[in-house]
């Protein structure tokens, strides 16, 4: 186990620069034995020839073939039972056919397939399927020598065969390969598939066709991405209408622009995009943001350099506000421009601006402020006022997530006990004061709760000597309270 | 508790033959380039490659230098250079832009590309339009699949997840048929695969396909049954916090290849320790599967045992304090020191935890998986949301709200979508289109509602809003049905039953009793039934797509065998480790064995940043 670590340290290590090996061969017999092995494996990769064969049967288990093998499956097929059957339900039986077949049995396949099973595992709607077959004349199909049908040329290609493409040239049979890639499931092939087509047939026919083909769609999608194809990616989404994506793949553009203004300039060309109202909504809000946090960015940056306000050298800046989401810019203005009026960076026009609740402006406020230590402004932000004048505190959640805000802010149990005072269940309020061993607080609930045993029990728990011991004992002394144990 | 397995439970096969071939075969590749050259080696294939080689293995084949690839430009001056990496696009380009640098100023060399698992035409295609492809030689290095422990195999691949699922790009189907055949061929012949989802059918007929082209010897199966299922068959699980120790410490220190990494305050030095975790280590073996609230329990028990073990030496003589030594000494300090560090990481854990109010979200969770004060949940959610916890914990959050909710009221879903945004940036407009993309995080549509009224009432959903979702082609999107899929499985056992968490009496353990993983309760109903017969409405409600067979080609499947008993699992898109406790579980409930194959391990965290879009 250690062992290990002392490997991890050689890969951390070899981040920045590479380390030379002396050369020294001393397990050479252990390596022949592997390399042996190795060849029988490779062997079976390289003996392109002899695809017919199957001359591994008798191997043993320990040469397995790791790239498996390509083998006629017309032979196979037909002397020996599979092993394992298909699963009917809704698998095309397309590769079934006898190699070398002709196209047309081909297309009697599809046709004889019923629709509902086949729409199941490609999701594409059957009829556009059997279109290149309904349009395909006779006299195409045949196959001349050497030439691999569709459905042959994609199985050697997924097993890894160097097949030409090229002598699919006419519309019906890029689509019938396509077609048959789809069918076999394998992604790595229908891209192949794709890229061919990419560069044989015009966009808008290409487009046209991947229409109604949606595995194959997904699959030249997640091409056009890889490749940072966006120009033609975004053609394509156009092509097809789907609006959302168009937008979002524009507006992801912003994420390569780290310059402030430069964003904030494509954040406004993004508002002419075809995002929904609400999305439109939130762009704008953030390019409003932006642009605000481009001025608060300057003037503060210049304010700290000149050191002449106290906040900023007590509490440096330790990034800059720039891209930072709203309640974090918030937060910010809370924290350096809490009294501010008017301005671009007061917390009141930051909240109004861009409609922050009650709730949102409290926590981020409450917890800037305890951040500061500002008590009073703290508990200012709790007061308000009945219609009789009186004075209570109130706040938009609940006290026991305002003392776990300001027990985050390492408030003093002082502070502390005021609002687990306010926390309304008892049960709560307890154990919260005596997590912040705040005992007054524990000591008058149970007072109230007039539960002498609990208070009993409490005072053991409490030190010696203490102010609180004092509190409980002459509690419990006190005759005219009724405990009810 | 801990890991008493039942008498006759059969015993699981040995994987570490796929350790060694995979070894041999880098090594007849490394040889295929022969003389001094230097390794790029892909920055995720780094920890898997030290599972199976090391340093020295590498070293010995000639390997001079060894560099990460790092997408800039090469300072080797060897003049052969050997890239191994993964079928990326992007890794590709650099390379071709290495060897066009070196082209342009006249440098001669040798290169080589090993892909890893599998070559793919785009990458090829890449070096044809760069102009290099004949200038570098490539090969495939199968490096499917690797051993994790004696009970868990991963293809280390967590793309799959969002290839597959997210994008619908099927590249990695054949790469799990692939591994499924590998494995067939080592540890078969399998006698029955069961599956459900569309991804697990076409790695079995990916997989079938090869058998039909091969053929094997017969011989004694290890490996009697099959069961493939999808990641997107069961979301709810992997949203979930985990509390059983092994996902506990993957979801706080994040298990990476089966090795973790404990920083000073769980080591209690100024060091941080890279530690493996898997049967090898005692002390970790006898509570990884355990919930954590037994944990300090016995390791305390644990340390006691130990001081009881080291004051033995006290009254010994010379020669018995020799014989102690020798034979005891070096086991206990072993012991010694892996249970200090799994008494620093629950500590760490706990002291994380308490800070993090674990309690109340677990109480969030719990209320959703029942469907209880969604109201609540909400406000939960959203003061989470306001005030800033965790990116990823309030997405998460919201995904298992939706999925549990069957989506979201549109007010509900708009305001919380907002909220989210003016906390965490306007730029996860893009996340939220992922997440409604694979119907973790939507809308309900209007007409559902007569759903949500209908599951109250206890009736199950009809055929007309249940295929609605799927019905949409564009997206991959399905209907998660939680609530009636619960109900027939019974998931969320009664709340008014204590559930003593040191004596399970179900899977539902590993959620503290509340709830009972999906895709592990479906693995065990269909095993009971052999098959699906009896869960028509279930496989209806988890959208199709599932499939039991029998192969006729194992000639031993009448001989009642211990490979009957032993159960593969194949997660496709990733299996949690509460998952992996969850079928230990039943497996010692059951007397047999699960196997788990999985893409990658995952968790929450893993599953959300897989699907943020906010980054470049």
């Amino acid at each position: 186990m250690m062992k290990k670590s002392e490997e991890d340290e050689y890969w951390n290590s070899s981040k920045f620069r590479a380390f030379t090996f002396d050369d020294e061969d001393d397990e050479f017999s252990r390596l022949k034995e592997s390399r042996q092995a190795i060849r029988r494996l490779a062997e079976e990769d390289e003996d392109e020839d002899e695809v017919e064969k199957v001359s591994w049967s008798g191997e043993p288990i320990g040469s397995i073939s790791w790239s498996v093998k390509e083998t006629e499956a017309s032979n196979q097929r037909t002397d020996r039972e599979p092993a394992f059957p298909r699963i009917t339900t809704d698998t095309p039986t397309l590769s079934k056919s006898q190699s070398g077949s002709s196209l047309s049995s081909l297309s009697s396949l599809f046709k004889g397939k019923t629709r509902g099973n086949f729409q199941n595992i490609s999701e594409t709607p059957s009829v556009r399927l059997f279109a290149p077959e309904l349009r395909k004349s006779r006299t195409d199909t045949k196959d001349s020598d050497g030439e691999f049908s569709p459905e042959e040329t994609v199985r050697r290609m997924q097993h890894g065969k160097a097949v030409s493409l090229e002598k699919f040239r006419s519309l019906q049979d890029k689509l019938l390969l396509l077609d048959s890639a789809v069918l076999g499931h394998h992604g790595n092939v229908i891209t192949a598939v794709l890229i061919h087509l990419k560069r044989t047939l015009s966009k808008d026919v290409l487009f046209a066709e991947l229409r109604s083909r949606q595995t194959a769609l997904r699959h030249f999608v997640q091409y056009l991405t890889e490749t940072r194809d966006q120009d033609l990616l975004l053609e394509l989404l156009r092509s097809l209408n789907r609006t959302e994506d168009v937008a979002l793949l524009q507006y992801r553009e912003q994420l390569s622009l780290s310059d402030a203004p430069r964003r904030r300039d494509f954040l406004k060309t993004c508002l002419s995009l075809p995002f929904s109202a609400d999305d439109l909504a939130h762009i704008q809000d953030q390019h409003d943001l932006l642009d605000r946090q481009i001025l608060i960015e300057d003037s503060d940056a210049a304010v700290e350099r000149e050191g002449k306000l106290d906040v900023f050298r007590k509490f440096p800046r330790k990034a800059s506000i720039l891209n930072m989401p709203v309640i974090t810019t918030l937060y910010y203005c809370c924290l350096y421009h809490y009294s501010e009026q008017g301005t671009f960076s007061s917390p009141s026009s930051v909240r109004q601006t861009f409609k922050l609740s009650e709730k949102q402006y409290f926590v981020t406020a409450l917890a800037a402020r305890a951040k500061l230590k500002a008590w009073t402004d703290v508990d200012a932000l709790f007061s308000s006022r009945n219609w009789l004048g009186f004075t209570r505190k109130r706040a938009p959640i609940s006290f026991q997530r305002v003392v776990d805000i300001l027990h985050r802010n390492s408030a003093p149990s002082q502070v502390l006990q005021d609002y687990i005072g306010l926390v309304d269940d008892p049960q709560q309020r307890v154990s919260l004061a005596s997590r912040h061993r705040c005992h007054d607080v524990v000591i008058n609930t149970y007072r109230d709760m007039k539960d002498r045993q609990l208070l009993l029990g409490y005072r053991a728990k409490v030190e010696r000597g203490s102010a609180a011991e004092r509190k409980i004992d002459e509690l419990l002394s006190q005759p005219q309270i009724r405990w009810k144990n | 508790m801990a890991y008493s397995a039942r008498k006759d439970s059969p015993e699981l096969p040995d994987f570490s033959l796929l350790k060694r071939l995979v070894r041999d075969q880098l090594i007849y590749l490394l040889e295929q380039l022969p003389g001094k050259k230097d390794l790029f080696i892909e920055a995720d294939l780094m920890s898997p490659l030290d599972r199976i080689a090391n340093v020295s293995t590498l070293k010995q084949h000639d390997v001079d230098k060894l560099y990460k690839v790092e997408h800039k430009a090469i300072v080797s001056t060897s003049d052969q250079l050997c890239f191994l990496i993964r079928p990326r696009i992007q890794t590709v380009k650099w390379i071709c832009d290495v060897v066009n640098a070196d082209k342009a100023v006249g440098k001669l060399r040798r290169y080589k590309i090993i892909f890893t698992p599998q070559k793919f035409y785009a990458c090829e295609a890449v070096l044809e339009e760069q102009g290099i492809f004949g200038d570098v030689t490539t090969d495939e290095w199968a490096f499917y699949l690797l051993p994790l422990d004696e009970d868990i195999v991963s293809m280390e691949l967590p793309e799959f997840f969002r290839d597959n699922f997210l994008a619908g790009d099927q590249r990695w189907v054949s790469t799990a048929g692939s591994a499924l055949h590998l494995l067939h061929t080592l540890y078969g012949p399998f006698t029955k695969v069961y599956g459900i989802g569309r991804c697990s059918k076409m790695a079995y007929e990916s997989w079938r396909e090869l058998l039909e082209d091969s053929e094997q010897k017969p011989r004694q199966a290890e490996i009697g049954n099959v069961f493939l299922i999808d990641r997107d068959v069961d979301f709810v699980t992997p949203l979930c916090s985990q509390v059983v120790y092994e996902g506990l410490v993957d979801d706080i220190f994040r298990i990476k290849c089966g090795c973790v990494e404990f920083s000073p305050d769980v080591t209690s030095s100024d060091k941080s320790v890279k530690v493996m975790l898997n049967s090898q280590d005692k002390v970790f073996n006898e509570i990884r599967n355990e919930h954590f609230s037994n944990v300090f329990g016995f390791l305390s028990q644990k340390a006691r045992n130990l001081q009881t073990a080291y004051d033995k030496r006290r009254g010994m003589d010379i020669k018995q304090m020799k014989a102690f030594v020798s034979d005891e000494l070096k086991g206990l300090k072993q012991e010694h020191r892996l249970l200090s560090l799994h008494i620093g990481a629950s500590e760490s854990i706990m002291k994380k935890k308490t800070k993090q109010d674990f309690q109340e979200l677990l109480k969030t969770e719990h209320s959703l998986l029942e469907g209880f004060d969604i109201r609540e949940c909400i406000s939960y959610i959203e003061e989470h949301i306001n005030r800033q916890v965790s990116m990823i914990e309030g997405l998460r959050l919201l995904c298992l709200l939706s999925i549990t909710e069957n989506g979201l009221l549109p007010k509900d879903y708009r305001s919380l979508k907002a909220q989210y945004l003016q906390s965490y940036g306007v730029e996860h407009l893009l996340t939220f289109h992922n997440l409604k993309q694979l119907g973790l995080l939507v809308e309900q549509q209007p007409g559902e509602t007569l759903t949500a009224m209908e599951s109250k009432v206890g009736k199950l959903v009809n055929d007309k809003t249940a295929g609605k979702l799927t019905d949409a082609f564009s997206s991959l999107a399905k209907k998660s049905n939680f609530r009636a899929l619960s109900r027939k499985l019974n998931l969320v056992p009664k709340s008014d039953e204590e559930y003593d968490l040191r004596v399970p009496r179900d899977m539902a353990y590993i959620f503290s009793g509340a709830y009972i993983p999906l895709s592990c309760k479906l693995i065990e109903q269909v095993l009971e039934r052999n098959g699906w017969t009896g869960l028509e409405e279930v496989a209806r409600l988890l959208n199709g797509h599932e499939f039991a067979v029998t192969g006729n080609s194992g000639a031993d499947s009448k001989t009642k065998n211990d490979a009957q008993r032993i159960i593969l699992v194949m997660f496709l898109g990733g299996c949690t480790f509460s998952e992996i406790s969850a079928l230990r579980f039943l497996g010692k409930e059951k007397g047999c064995k699960f196997i788990v194959v999985t893409t990658a391990i995952t968790n929450s965290s893993r599953l959300m940043e897989s699907l943020l879009g906010n980054t470049l």
